[in-house]
């Protein structure tokens, strides 16, 4: 059923990475993807490689979910290879008519290749281990001292809860409608992509119709119970840092500092 | 005592697709006494909404007066603090839920007035024991039947300690069971905690349950008494496109028929002791 879907890939759990504060995870996955960037040698491929398999083991994820994570990527990555292979000017190793793999290819190759997977992973472990929730919580207050440069946190923050509230929901009605428009006749399976795409119409009307309506209501809904913008409002649940969140910052900076290091040395 | 809602020579006029305006309220006079459990009943455009939405400054009164505790709902300095006082529920639940929580939307209204995160944790606590929702704090909004979610927007309401809860048609899109969960909510909590419930339905079991009914039409009050006196007015209600209970109307049917029943009989029980006195008399 539609309204089984769950949002986001937030698997709950109690570990380490689960309690830390969204706003830790959100800064360290930060740090982490410039560090990866800036790394050059095998060394530091290594070591930042163990570093990501021990945070995979510290969120007592199955490994299955968090390998779910690379497969659409695998066709990226499999490019970069291929690309990185072939396209690098250097030491022919092998040659097949125009086509010439070199060393540096190779080596460029994997590189680029293997940091593309750890991306992934290891960002992937930020919304497989922090809900919805408490990730938009975290942008909002990392966003609040920007506010005054004009950057509306609270509603950005308001929007993205609203968003996630209203999916299930719309997607629910969806279902409704064209429920109701195929047993008039409708016909959303057949025909080529512009017959398709007319064929929506009959439900993306009522749809949009429905969700203004909705907006609506829950805008005077709002304002009956008081709400006039982020200005002067307190949180059920405030992000409090924790001693473990000191930790993982000191971390990340640690692994930051590593990578700039080795940039430097190789 | 001063009066919950008193409403002085309230019109309200819409302005329609055209030039022409609607009138939806006209000359309204009402006064509601703290602790009153008030059913307004009406069909389909005679007003009750635009009444309802009056009563805590969601419509302000084109003509006329709305005081809530006194405070007059013209003055946008006492706005926040009339929409505390009289929390709303409206008639569609999935369209007045905002958070993604059960317990994050009754710390909605909370959260809005700035009580302190503790304070806030309490009041939640308390607001989803009063509608009996307690253990779904957790539970996504969307998988709750509709009964549930208007007692998490009841909730969201009560956390924000109103005196008075406005009802608007909370029951007009559930099921029996859902319609008698809440009804059986909002009694509790006008029986148990004294908040004054104006409720607008058009169903006639639920006015019953009132301990008065105010009657719309055309914008105008034209019925206002207790459940027994109005639905006495059978023929007048009939006259309005109105229904009365059933039991109501074989009463008035009976008594056509020479069986000597009092008027304003709403409830079989009732009807049943009534008939049983007949008989013993016979």
């Amino acid at each position: 059923m539609l309204k089984d879907i769950t949002l986001g890939q937030y698997v709950p759990g109690d570990s380490l990475l689960h309690r830390l504060d969204p706003r830790t995870k959100i800064i360290g996955s930060m740090l982490y993807i410039i560090a990866l960037f800036l790394l050059k040698s095998w060394v530091g491929y290594v070591s930042i490689t163990v570093f990501s398999i021990a945070l995979v083991i510290l969120s007592a994820l199955p490994w299955r979910y968090v390998l779910r994570g690379i497969r659409p990527i695998f066709y990226i990555v499999l490019f970069t290879l291929v690309l990185n292979f072939f396209l690098t000017p250097g030491e022919v190793v092998w040659q097949l008519g125009p086509l010439k793999v070199t060393a540096e290819g190779i080596e460029l190759g994997i590189f680029m290749g293997w940091r593309l997977l750890l991306l992934v992973l290891t960002t992937s472990l930020l919304t497989l281990t922090s809900s919805p929730i408490a990730l938009t919580d975290g942008i909002e207050y990392l966003l609040r001292p920007f506010k005054k440069i004009g950057v509306p946190a609270h509603e950005l923050a308001m929007m993205m809860t609203i968003a996630l509230r209203f999916i299930p929901t719309l997607l629910e009605e969806t279902d409704k409608i064209m429920k109701a428009q195929m047993a008039r006749g409708a016909d959303f399976e057949t025909g080529n992509i512009v017959q398709r795409a007319r064929g929506m119409i009959p439900l993306l009307v009522p749809l949009f119709v429905s969700a203004f309506r909705r907006a609506d209501e829950l805008a005077t809904a709002m304002e009956a119970r008081c709400y006039r913008g982020g200005e002067g409002r307190t949180r059920l649940r405030e992000l409090q840092f924790a001693g473990r969140d000191w930790v993982a910052m000191a971390v990340s900076i640690f692994v930051l500092a590593f990578s700039i290091l080795d940039r430097i040395l190789s | 005592m001063a009066a919950m809602f008193q409403l002085e020579q309230v019109s309200h006029l819409y302005n329609g697709g055209d030039t022409e305006q609607k009138i939806a309220l006209k000359d309204v006079n009402l006064a509601i006494a703290p602790g009153e459990f008030v059913a307004v009943i009406g069909h389909n455009g005679s007003g009750k909404s635009t009444l309802a939405k009056h009563l805590n400054a969601l419509l302000l009164p084109t003509e006329g007066q709305v005081l809530v505790k006194g405070m007059d709902t013209k003055d946008p300095e006492q706005l926040w603090s009339i929409r505390q006082t009289a929390g709303m529920v409206f008639q569609n639940p999935d369209n007045q839920i905002v958070a993604t929580a059960v317990e994050e939307d009754v710390a909605f209204g909370p959260e809005n007035l700035g009580v302190p995160p503790a304070d806030i944790r309490r009041r939640v606590e308390a607001a989803l024991k009063a509608v009996d929702m307690w253990e779904f704090r957790q539970a996504a909004p969307h998988l709750l039947s509709g009964g549930q979610k208007q007692r998490i927007a009841i909730a969201g309401v009560l956390a924000m300690h109103p005196e008075a809860l406005i009802l608007d048609e909370p029951t007009a899109m559930l099921d029996p069971s859902g319609r008698r969960e809440v009804m059986d909510t909002v009694v509790r909590l006008n029986r148990e905690e004294g908040i004054t419930v104006v409720h607008i339905t058009h169903f006639m079991e639920e006015a019953v349950l009132a301990s008065r009914v105010i009657v719309m039409n055309d914008g105008q009050i034209v019925l206002d008494g207790v459940p027994e006196e109005v639905f006495s007015h059978v023929t007048e209600l009939k006259a309005l496109g109105l229904d009365v209970p059933q039991v109501t109307e074989l009463a008035l049917r009976l008594s056509e028929h020479n069986v000597k029943l009092p008027p304003g009989i709403l409830t079989v029980e009732r009807m049943v002791t009534e008939l049983c006195q007949l008989k013993s008399k016979m």
